[in-house]
């Protein structure tokens, strides 16, 4: 099975579940109290996971490693290789 | 005792074959014959290192044929080609003249430190990985040289990527890596990308044909000579290639 599919088939479980709630198939008072709530529950959960993302995201951008020793060891490392291949008599 | 005898076998008939793809890299290429030569040689695994150049109007071909003299034809093999003819043919060209049976892929440019070779080394013996790949995003891992801006495109196209594909590998569009020979061709006959993309194709589809797949964590200094790229058209190129393999595997 493609990604692709793997999401299609969860999706469209959750939006059966989802229809059937809204559509009145499934009857409970708990479900006809709260029925604005289940009717925008898709948009809060995209909205959630919007912010997930967002969080997720920003947090691994500022704690992304800048590397600053390993920038200043190639340096060293550039400048003692050209010294030593000079010395080999490497022309550049 | 019996069974470390036997290992030491099997690991001494190893050999690593460096493909180093250059496009003009006068500049780097030296340095990085350099570094690897020493970072290696301490180390006492057997290498060659190919370098296959596209037909550098700067002269890298001259620069790789003087290094040849200083470090020996059996460790420096020159497997040039007439002109720019893509990264995946690059690696076809160069494994063809092999004679390793592990195949090590990096950048000419110094963005990728050959220290990190005894590593990726000792994580696939460990566990008889079949692909061991750099990582820039796990643990110590990181880039020296980006801004912002660059650091939040990396990260949000790495968790989108993440999410759709699950590919099993933090670093999808790096290209430091250690295979298996026969993996690596496999694995190239298998794909269908060019260019940077190529890389990130590679690894989705290890996952699909189920080789193991090792994660060693890299610093990555971005391009100490010359200009970096990551433009519009990379950002589009990435994005056709995410959708393609999303609906395709």
């Amino acid at each position: 099975m493609t990604k692709l599919l793997e999401w299609v088939s969860v999706l469209s479980a959750f939006v059966a579940v989802w229809y059937s709630l809204v559509a009145g198939y499934v009857k409970h008072p708990m479900i006809e109290k709260n029925m604005t709530l289940v009717i925008v529950s898709p948009l809060i959960f995209v909205i959630l996971f919007g912010l997930y993302a967002v969080s997720v995201i920003l947090y691994r951008v500022f704690t992304f490693n800048n590397c600053e020793d390993a920038a200043k060891e190639l340096q060293e490392e550039i400048k003692e290789a050209r010294r030593d291949l000079q010395e080999k008599g490497l022309r550049w | 005792m019996a069974a470390t005898a036997l290992d030491s076998e099997i690991t001494k008939s190893d050999k690593y074959s460096i493909l180093l793809p250059t496009y003009n890299e006068r500049e780097n290429l030296p340095i990085i014959i350099w570094l690897i030569v020493k970072c290696l040689d301490t180390s006492g695994y057997d290498y060659e290192v190919i370098i296959i150049d596209d037909g550098s109007p700067d002269g890298t071909q001259d620069i790789a044929k003087q290094l040849q003299k200083i470090y020996g034809s059996n460790k420096i093999i020159l497997r040039p080609r007439e002109k720019k003819l893509g990264l995946g043919t690059a690696y076809i060209h160069g494994m063809k003249h092999a004679t390793g049976n592990f195949i090590i892929i990096m950048d000419a440019d110094l963005s990728h430190h050959p220290k990190f070779i005894p590593k990726f080394i000792e994580l696939q013996r460990e566990h008889d990985l079949d692909v061991v790949s750099g990582t820039r995003y796990k643990d110590d891992g990181g880039v020296h040289g980006w801004d912002f801006k660059r650091k939040l495109i990396s990260r949000t196209a790495n968790f989108i990527t993440q999410m759709l594909l699950r590919p099993g590998a933090s670093d999808l569009t790096g290209s430091f890596r250690l295979y298996k020979k026969d993996v690596l061709q496999k694995l190239i006959d298998s794909c269908v990308s060019k260019g940077y993309v190529f890389q990130m194709e590679m690894i989705i589809r290890a996952r699909q044909l189920d080789y193991t797949i090792g994660e060693v964590p890299i610093t990555f200094v971005d391009r100490v000579y010359g200009e970096s790229k990551l433009g519009g058209s990379e950002i589009i190129q990435f994005a056709k290639a995410l959708l393609y393999l999303f609906a395709t595997t």
